[in-house]
Protein backbone atom coordinates (compact mmCIF):
# COMPACT_ATOMS: atom_id res chain seq x y z
CA UNK A 1 0.00 0.00 0.00
CA UNK A 2 0.91 3.83 0.43
CA UNK A 3 -0.92 7.03 -0.20
CA UNK A 4 -0.72 8.12 -3.75
CA UNK A 5 -2.98 10.74 -3.15
CA UNK A 6 -0.84 12.36 -0.83
CA UNK A 7 1.91 12.51 -3.06
CA UNK A 8 -0.89 13.89 -6.26
CA UNK A 9 -1.68 16.23 -3.79
CA UNK A 10 1.92 17.49 -3.06
CA UNK A 11 2.74 17.35 -6.40
CA UNK A 12 -0.55 20.14 -7.04
CA UNK A 13 0.55 21.80 -4.39
CA UNK A 14 3.27 23.12 -5.82
CA UNK A 15 1.21 23.92 -9.40
CA UNK A 16 1.57 20.70 -10.94
CA UNK A 17 -0.33 18.22 -12.92
CA UNK A 18 0.30 14.88 -11.58
CA UNK A 19 -1.61 11.46 -12.78
CA UNK A 20 -1.97 8.43 -10.85
CA UNK A 21 -1.54 5.70 -13.40
CA UNK A 22 -0.68 2.43 -14.67
CA UNK A 23 -1.48 3.11 -18.10
CA UNK A 24 1.43 2.57 -20.98
CA UNK A 25 0.48 5.71 -22.77
CA UNK A 26 0.04 7.87 -20.10
CA UNK A 27 3.17 7.23 -18.77
CA UNK A 28 5.20 7.36 -22.69
CA UNK A 29 3.48 11.05 -22.59
CA UNK A 30 4.25 12.44 -19.31
CA UNK A 31 6.70 15.14 -19.09
CA UNK A 32 8.43 13.11 -16.01
CA UNK A 33 7.85 9.84 -13.67
CA UNK A 34 7.53 9.85 -10.15
CA UNK A 35 7.57 6.03 -8.66
CA UNK A 36 6.26 6.16 -5.09
CA UNK A 37 5.48 3.63 -2.33
CA UNK A 38 5.33 2.36 0.62
CA UNK A 39 5.08 -1.27 1.19
CA UNK A 40 7.43 -4.66 0.20
CA UNK A 41 10.24 -4.57 -2.51
CA UNK A 42 8.79 -8.27 -3.67
CA UNK A 43 5.46 -6.93 -3.66
CA UNK A 44 6.58 -3.82 -5.73
CA UNK A 45 8.02 -5.45 -8.34
CA UNK A 46 5.86 -8.02 -9.01
CA UNK A 47 3.24 -5.34 -9.17
CA UNK A 48 5.34 -3.84 -11.66
CA UNK A 49 5.75 -6.85 -13.62
CA UNK A 50 1.84 -7.72 -13.83
CA UNK A 51 1.07 -4.22 -14.86
CA UNK A 52 3.29 -4.80 -17.94
CA UNK A 53 5.15 -1.31 -16.48
CA UNK A 54 9.11 -2.91 -16.40
CA UNK A 55 9.37 -2.34 -20.16
CA UNK A 56 7.81 1.15 -20.61
CA UNK A 57 9.93 2.46 -17.32
CA UNK A 58 13.45 1.40 -19.01
CA UNK A 59 12.52 3.02 -22.30
CA UNK A 60 11.66 6.12 -20.76
CA UNK A 61 13.94 6.50 -18.20
CA UNK A 62 16.75 4.75 -19.46
CA UNK A 63 16.90 5.11 -23.03
CA UNK A 64 14.62 8.42 -23.60
CA UNK A 65 15.87 10.42 -20.23
CA UNK A 66 13.16 11.31 -18.51
CA UNK A 67 13.28 12.71 -15.52
CA UNK A 68 12.40 10.20 -12.83
CA UNK A 69 12.25 10.44 -9.05
CA UNK A 70 11.71 7.59 -6.90
CA UNK A 71 10.19 8.29 -3.18
CA UNK A 72 10.72 5.67 -0.38
CA UNK A 73 10.08 1.87 -1.96
CA UNK A 74 10.62 3.47 -5.31
CA UNK A 75 14.20 4.91 -4.43
CA UNK A 76 15.06 1.24 -3.49
CA UNK A 77 12.87 -0.52 -6.49
CA UNK A 78 16.05 1.38 -8.57
CA UNK A 79 18.33 -0.96 -7.14
CA UNK A 80 19.51 -4.32 -8.74
CA UNK A 81 18.44 -7.06 -5.61
CA UNK A 82 16.47 -6.46 -2.17
CA UNK A 83 17.09 -8.78 0.36
CA UNK A 84 13.64 -7.90 2.16
CA UNK A 85 11.73 -11.47 2.24
CA UNK A 86 14.42 -13.31 0.40
CA UNK A 87 16.59 -11.62 -2.71
CA UNK A 88 14.55 -10.16 -5.34
CA UNK A 89 15.65 -8.41 -8.40
CA UNK A 90 14.86 -4.52 -8.87
CA UNK A 91 15.21 -2.09 -11.88
CA UNK A 92 18.91 -2.24 -11.89
CA UNK A 93 19.52 1.00 -12.80
CA UNK A 94 21.94 1.88 -10.15
CA UNK A 95 24.64 -1.09 -8.61
CA UNK A 96 23.45 -1.15 -5.44
CA UNK A 97 21.64 -3.37 -2.87
CA UNK A 98 18.74 -2.77 -0.63
CA UNK A 99 19.39 -4.36 2.98
CA UNK A 100 17.64 -4.40 6.23
CA UNK A 101 18.67 -1.99 8.88
CA UNK A 102 21.03 -4.03 11.40
CA UNK A 103 22.72 -2.99 14.55
CA UNK A 104 23.87 -6.06 16.02
CA UNK A 105 27.29 -4.87 16.29
CA UNK A 106 26.05 -1.58 17.46
CA UNK A 107 25.85 -1.40 21.22
CA UNK A 108 23.12 1.20 21.04
CA UNK A 109 19.90 -1.25 19.53
CA UNK A 110 18.04 1.40 17.63
CA UNK A 111 13.87 0.40 16.38
CA UNK A 112 13.52 -0.99 13.21
CA UNK A 113 11.85 0.90 11.58
CA UNK A 114 13.45 4.11 11.24
CA UNK A 115 10.26 6.27 11.75
CA UNK A 116 10.32 10.24 11.88
CA UNK A 117 12.03 13.01 11.11
CA UNK A 118 15.78 13.28 10.81
CA UNK A 119 18.20 15.50 9.05
CA UNK A 120 19.95 14.96 5.62
CA UNK A 121 23.59 15.45 5.16
CA UNK A 122 24.20 16.30 1.33
CA UNK A 123 27.38 14.45 -0.07
CA UNK A 124 27.68 17.23 -2.89
CA UNK A 125 25.67 19.69 -4.77
CA UNK A 126 22.77 18.81 -5.86
CA UNK A 127 19.76 20.55 -7.89
CA UNK A 128 17.24 18.40 -5.94
CA UNK A 129 18.19 20.31 -2.87
CA UNK A 130 18.30 23.48 -4.73
CA UNK A 131 17.45 26.58 -1.67
CA UNK A 132 17.41 23.78 0.91
CA UNK A 133 19.94 24.47 3.53
CA UNK A 134 21.66 21.57 4.24
CA UNK A 135 21.23 19.39 7.33
CA UNK A 136 17.31 20.14 6.80
CA UNK A 137 14.98 17.86 8.17
CA UNK A 138 12.38 14.96 6.36
CA UNK A 139 10.19 12.73 7.41
CA UNK A 140 11.42 9.01 7.16
CA UNK A 141 9.47 5.93 7.36
CA UNK A 142 11.70 2.20 6.35
CA UNK A 143 12.81 -0.56 7.45
CA UNK A 144 15.41 -1.48 4.09
CA UNK A 145 18.07 0.73 3.15
CA UNK A 146 19.86 1.44 0.33
CA UNK A 147 23.61 0.46 -0.28
CA UNK A 148 25.17 1.84 -3.71
CA UNK A 149 28.34 0.54 -5.19
CA UNK A 150 28.16 3.73 -7.41
CA UNK A 151 29.44 7.11 -6.74
CA UNK A 152 25.68 8.34 -6.81
CA UNK A 153 25.09 9.32 -3.53
CA UNK A 154 23.68 12.86 -2.63
CA UNK A 155 22.99 12.86 1.23
CA UNK A 156 23.03 10.32 3.82
CA UNK A 157 21.25 10.34 7.05
CA UNK A 158 22.38 9.24 10.66
CA UNK A 159 20.86 6.06 12.51
CA UNK A 160 23.21 4.30 14.48
CA UNK A 161 25.40 4.78 10.97
CA UNK A 162 25.19 6.99 8.07
CA UNK A 163 22.70 5.74 5.36
CA UNK A 164 22.36 6.71 2.31
CA UNK A 165 19.07 8.75 1.81
CA UNK A 166 19.36 9.99 -1.57
CA UNK A 167 20.98 9.46 -5.44
CA UNK A 168 21.10 10.82 -8.43
CA UNK A 169 22.28 9.42 -11.50
CA UNK A 170 21.81 11.61 -14.79
CA UNK A 171 18.28 11.94 -15.07
CA UNK A 172 17.70 9.44 -12.28
CA UNK A 173 16.62 11.15 -8.83
CA UNK A 174 15.81 9.01 -5.79
CA UNK A 175 14.87 9.92 -1.93
CA UNK A 176 14.39 7.80 0.68
CA UNK A 177 11.99 9.85 2.79
CA UNK A 178 8.68 11.35 2.37
CA UNK A 179 8.73 14.99 0.48
CA UNK A 180 4.95 14.76 0.58
CA UNK A 181 5.02 14.21 4.34
CA UNK A 182 7.97 16.55 4.84
CA UNK A 183 6.20 19.91 5.18
CA UNK A 184 7.96 23.26 3.73
CA UNK A 185 11.24 21.28 2.74
CA UNK A 186 9.42 18.39 1.67
CA UNK A 187 7.21 20.59 -1.26
CA UNK A 188 10.59 22.57 -2.28
CA UNK A 189 12.03 19.38 -3.40
CA UNK A 190 8.84 18.43 -5.51
CA UNK A 191 9.44 21.88 -6.74
CA UNK A 192 13.02 21.23 -7.71
CA UNK A 193 12.34 18.04 -9.48
CA UNK A 194 9.20 19.30 -11.37
CA UNK A 195 11.73 22.39 -12.52
CA UNK A 196 14.70 20.11 -13.86
CA UNK A 197 15.00 20.84 -17.72
CA UNK A 198 15.28 17.81 -19.76
CA UNK A 199 18.80 18.14 -20.28
CA UNK A 200 20.38 14.96 -19.86
CA UNK B 1 19.49 11.20 14.36
CA UNK B 2 15.43 11.54 15.34
CA UNK B 3 13.97 14.36 16.79
CA UNK B 4 11.30 15.39 19.42
CA UNK B 5 8.23 16.19 17.86
CA UNK B 6 6.01 18.95 19.02
CA UNK B 7 2.25 17.61 18.20
CA UNK B 8 -1.11 19.64 18.47
CA UNK B 9 -3.89 17.24 19.08
CA UNK B 10 -7.41 18.10 18.59
CA UNK B 11 -10.47 16.57 19.34
CA UNK B 12 -13.29 16.01 16.71
CA UNK B 13 -17.34 16.30 17.44
CA UNK B 14 -19.89 17.36 15.49
CA UNK B 15 -18.29 18.34 12.50
CA UNK B 16 -16.10 20.81 14.69
CA UNK B 17 -13.20 20.97 16.44
CA UNK B 18 -13.62 21.32 19.93
CA UNK B 19 -11.43 21.11 23.20
CA UNK B 20 -12.01 19.41 26.64
CA UNK B 21 -11.33 19.42 30.41
CA UNK B 22 -10.80 15.96 31.42
CA UNK B 23 -12.71 14.65 28.47
CA UNK B 24 -15.97 17.00 29.52
CA UNK B 25 -16.87 20.18 28.96
CA UNK B 26 -16.19 20.44 25.23
CA UNK B 27 -16.07 24.03 23.76
CA UNK B 28 -16.32 24.63 20.29
CA UNK B 29 -12.66 25.95 18.87
CA UNK B 30 -12.77 26.22 15.06
CA UNK B 31 -13.34 24.56 12.06
CA UNK B 32 -11.14 21.32 11.56
CA UNK B 33 -10.12 22.13 7.78
CA UNK B 34 -8.90 25.39 8.32
CA UNK B 35 -7.84 24.88 11.68
CA UNK B 36 -5.73 21.94 9.71
CA UNK B 37 -4.39 24.55 7.06
CA UNK B 38 -3.22 27.04 10.01
CA UNK B 39 -1.55 23.97 11.58
CA UNK B 40 0.22 23.38 8.15
CA UNK B 41 1.28 26.52 7.58
CA UNK B 42 2.87 26.42 11.29
CA UNK B 43 4.86 23.79 9.82
CA UNK B 44 4.32 21.26 12.60
CA UNK B 45 5.83 18.23 13.23
CA UNK B 46 2.96 16.39 13.37
CA UNK B 47 -1.25 16.59 13.67
CA UNK B 48 -3.39 14.35 16.01
CA UNK B 49 -7.38 14.49 15.17
CA UNK B 50 -9.21 12.34 17.71
CA UNK B 51 -12.76 12.13 16.70
CA UNK B 52 -14.81 11.84 19.80
CA UNK B 53 -18.18 11.35 18.52
CA UNK B 54 -17.37 8.63 16.53
CA UNK B 55 -15.56 6.65 19.50
CA UNK B 56 -18.27 7.66 21.84
CA UNK B 57 -21.68 6.95 19.83
CA UNK B 58 -19.90 4.42 18.13
CA UNK B 59 -20.49 6.01 14.53
CA UNK B 60 -18.88 5.17 11.88
CA UNK B 61 -16.12 7.30 10.97
CA UNK B 62 -16.10 10.32 8.94
CA UNK B 63 -14.60 9.70 6.18
CA UNK B 64 -15.14 12.71 4.26
CA UNK B 65 -14.22 15.37 6.58
CA UNK B 66 -10.94 12.81 7.63
CA UNK B 67 -10.30 13.78 3.59
CA UNK B 68 -10.73 17.25 3.66
CA UNK B 69 -8.06 17.40 7.19
CA UNK B 70 -5.72 15.06 5.13
CA UNK B 71 -6.19 17.27 1.69
CA UNK B 72 -4.26 20.06 4.48
CA UNK B 73 -1.98 18.50 5.34
CA UNK B 74 2.34 18.10 4.00
CA UNK B 75 2.83 16.35 7.53
CA UNK B 76 2.02 13.34 9.01
CA UNK B 77 -1.30 12.99 10.04
CA UNK B 78 -2.76 10.44 13.24
CA UNK B 79 -6.58 9.80 13.16
CA UNK B 80 -8.04 8.15 16.02
CA UNK B 81 -11.96 7.65 17.40
CA UNK B 82 -13.89 4.71 16.45
CA UNK B 83 -11.52 2.12 14.82
CA UNK B 84 -13.68 -0.82 15.60
CA UNK B 85 -12.06 -2.97 12.18
CA UNK B 86 -9.45 -3.73 9.69
CA UNK B 87 -11.91 -2.26 7.34
CA UNK B 88 -12.23 0.98 9.63
CA UNK B 89 -8.03 1.23 9.46
CA UNK B 90 -8.24 0.90 4.97
CA UNK B 91 -10.75 3.49 5.35
CA UNK B 92 -8.64 6.40 7.74
CA UNK B 93 -5.60 5.51 5.74
CA UNK B 94 -7.16 5.61 2.30
CA UNK B 95 -8.68 9.43 2.97
CA UNK B 96 -4.86 9.92 3.46
CA UNK B 97 -4.02 9.68 7.31
CA UNK B 98 -0.58 8.27 7.85
CA UNK B 99 -1.16 6.70 11.62
CA UNK B 100 -4.17 5.39 13.34
CA UNK B 101 -5.02 5.87 17.27
CA UNK B 102 -6.66 2.88 18.84
CA UNK B 103 -8.01 3.31 22.26
CA UNK B 104 -11.26 1.42 23.07
CA UNK B 105 -11.10 -1.49 20.54
CA UNK B 106 -7.78 -2.62 22.13
CA UNK B 107 -8.38 -2.27 25.97
CA UNK B 108 -12.04 -4.80 24.25
CA UNK B 109 -9.52 -6.86 22.28
CA UNK B 110 -5.65 -6.76 22.81
CA UNK B 111 -5.18 -9.30 19.78
CA UNK B 112 -6.57 -6.72 17.11
CA UNK B 113 -3.30 -4.46 17.86
CA UNK B 114 -1.26 -7.59 16.62
CA UNK B 115 -3.95 -8.47 13.20
CA UNK B 116 -3.73 -4.64 12.66
CA UNK B 117 0.24 -3.92 12.90
CA UNK B 118 1.12 -7.24 10.92
CA UNK B 119 -1.26 -5.70 8.28
CA UNK B 120 -0.13 -2.21 7.89
CA UNK B 121 2.85 -2.18 9.94
CA UNK B 122 3.55 -0.97 13.40
CA UNK B 123 4.86 2.63 12.16
CA UNK B 124 1.13 3.12 11.15
CA UNK B 125 -0.35 1.64 14.82
CA UNK B 126 -0.55 4.25 17.69
CA UNK B 127 -2.25 2.87 21.26
CA UNK B 128 -3.97 5.58 22.98
CA UNK B 129 -3.92 5.07 26.98
CA UNK B 130 -5.95 7.42 29.12
CA UNK B 131 -5.19 7.68 32.63
CA UNK B 132 -6.48 8.76 35.79
CA UNK B 133 -4.76 8.63 39.64
CA UNK B 134 -7.41 7.24 41.93
CA UNK B 135 -6.38 7.18 45.59
CA UNK B 136 -3.02 7.81 44.53
CA UNK B 137 -2.48 5.16 42.07
CA UNK B 138 -2.18 5.41 38.34
CA UNK B 139 -5.38 3.40 36.59
CA UNK B 140 -6.25 2.96 32.79
CA UNK B 141 -9.30 5.38 31.87
CA UNK B 142 -11.86 4.56 29.27
CA UNK B 143 -14.53 7.44 28.15
CA UNK B 144 -17.45 4.67 28.41
CA UNK B 145 -16.24 2.04 30.60
CA UNK B 146 -14.95 4.39 33.46
CA UNK B 147 -11.86 3.69 36.08
CA UNK B 148 -10.22 0.22 34.88
CA UNK B 149 -8.26 -1.75 37.42
CA UNK B 150 -5.71 -1.90 35.07
CA UNK B 151 -2.18 -0.34 35.45
CA UNK B 152 -1.36 1.93 32.63
CA UNK B 153 2.44 0.84 32.40
CA UNK B 154 1.61 -2.92 31.88
CA UNK B 155 -1.14 -2.07 29.41
CA UNK B 156 1.51 0.06 27.26
CA UNK B 157 3.76 -2.78 27.43
CA UNK B 158 1.55 -5.16 26.33
CA UNK B 159 0.84 -3.10 23.61
CA UNK B 160 4.31 -2.96 21.98
CA UNK B 161 4.60 -6.69 22.46
CA UNK B 162 1.75 -7.20 20.62
CA UNK B 163 3.13 -4.90 17.52
CA UNK B 164 1.93 -0.60 18.93
CA UNK B 165 4.55 1.09 17.10
CA UNK B 166 3.59 4.50 19.67
CA UNK B 167 2.31 4.80 22.83
CA UNK B 168 -0.26 8.42 23.35
CA UNK B 169 -0.08 8.77 26.92
CA UNK B 170 -2.64 10.84 28.29
CA UNK B 171 -3.55 11.89 31.56
CA UNK B 172 -7.08 12.80 32.30
CA UNK B 173 -6.80 14.92 35.13
CA UNK B 174 -4.67 16.85 33.51
CA UNK B 175 -5.77 17.46 29.57
CA UNK B 176 -7.55 20.81 29.22
CA UNK B 177 -6.04 22.24 33.05
CA UNK B 178 -2.99 24.15 32.42
CA UNK B 179 -1.61 22.41 35.04
CA UNK B 180 1.71 21.30 32.93
CA UNK B 181 2.07 17.53 32.08
CA UNK B 182 2.15 14.41 34.74
CA UNK B 183 5.88 14.21 35.89
CA UNK B 184 5.37 11.64 38.05
CA UNK B 185 3.55 9.92 35.53
CA UNK B 186 6.22 10.12 33.03
CA UNK B 187 8.43 9.28 34.96
CA UNK B 188 6.88 5.87 35.45
CA UNK B 189 7.62 5.45 31.91
CA UNK B 190 11.03 6.03 31.22
CA UNK B 191 13.24 3.45 29.40
CA UNK B 192 10.38 1.40 29.95
CA UNK B 193 9.44 1.00 26.44
CA UNK B 194 11.19 0.80 23.14
CA UNK B 195 8.59 2.60 21.24
CA UNK B 196 8.27 6.04 21.22
CA UNK B 197 5.95 8.10 23.99
CA UNK B 198 3.86 10.59 22.98
CA UNK B 199 3.11 12.36 26.59
CA UNK B 200 -0.40 14.52 26.33
CA UNK B 201 -2.24 16.74 28.88
CA UNK B 202 -1.82 19.47 30.44
CA UNK B 203 0.73 22.03 28.93
CA UNK B 204 0.74 25.73 29.15
CA UNK B 205 4.01 26.78 28.53
CA UNK B 206 6.60 26.09 26.60
CA UNK B 207 8.55 24.70 29.34
CA UNK B 208 5.90 22.19 30.77
CA UNK B 209 7.88 20.51 27.51
CA UNK B 210 11.42 20.42 28.31
CA UNK B 211 9.93 18.62 31.50
CA UNK B 212 8.49 16.61 30.10
CA UNK B 213 10.87 15.25 27.35
CA UNK B 214 13.77 15.05 29.89
CA UNK B 215 12.02 12.74 32.63
CA UNK B 216 11.07 10.55 29.26
CA UNK B 217 8.49 11.34 26.65
CA UNK B 218 9.73 11.28 23.01
CA UNK B 219 7.01 13.70 22.10
CA UNK B 220 4.95 15.87 23.21
CA UNK B 221 0.78 16.59 22.18
CA UNK B 222 -1.12 19.22 23.51
CA UNK B 223 -4.39 21.39 23.08
CA UNK B 224 -4.68 24.07 24.74
CA UNK B 225 -1.77 25.44 24.92
CA UNK B 226 -2.16 26.39 20.57
CA UNK B 227 -5.53 27.65 21.27
CA UNK B 228 -5.91 29.83 24.35
CA UNK B 229 -2.43 31.21 25.07
CA UNK B 230 0.25 33.19 22.79
CA UNK B 231 2.39 29.95 22.33
CA UNK B 232 2.88 28.53 18.99
CA UNK B 233 4.20 24.85 18.63
CA UNK B 234 7.56 27.12 17.25
CA UNK B 235 8.02 28.81 20.78
CA UNK B 236 7.89 25.47 22.42
CA UNK B 237 11.12 24.09 19.97
CA UNK B 238 12.89 26.98 20.65
CA UNK B 239 12.39 26.51 24.44
CA UNK B 240 13.64 22.80 23.72
CA UNK B 241 16.21 23.81 21.19
CA UNK B 242 17.53 26.59 24.56
CA UNK B 243 17.78 23.08 26.77
CA UNK B 244 19.40 21.45 24.02
CA UNK B 245 17.17 19.06 22.89
CA UNK B 246 16.45 17.98 19.38
CA UNK B 247 13.67 19.33 17.23
CA UNK B 248 13.23 19.54 13.80
CA UNK B 249 15.21 21.97 11.54
CA UNK B 250 12.53 24.77 12.31
CA UNK B 251 15.02 27.63 10.44
CA UNK B 252 12.44 29.72 8.39
CA UNK B 253 11.84 29.23 4.75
Amino acid sequence: MGNLRSVQKAFEKVGCNAMITNNIDTIKNADKIVLPGVGAFRDGMKHLKELGLIDILNQEVIENKKPFLGICLGMQLIAKKSYEHGETDGLGWIDAEVIKFDFSSQSKKLKIPHVGWNNICYKNENRLFRDIANSSDFYFVHSYHFQSNEDVVTSTTDYGFDFVSSVNKDNIYAIQFHPEKSQVYGLKIIENFINLQSEF
Amino acid sequence: MLKHRVIPCVLLKDWQLVKSIGFEAFRTIGHPTSTARIYNARNVDELIVLDIDASLAGDEINREIITDIADECFMPLTIGGGINSIEDIYTVLNAGADKIAINSKALENINFIKEASSIFGSQCIVCSIDVKKVDGEYKVFNKSKGTLDIDPLDLAQKYQEYGAGEILLTSVDREGSTLGYDIELIQLFKNKLDIPIILNGGMSEPKDAVDAIENGADAVAAAYIFHFSRFTPDDIKQELMKHDIKVRNISCF
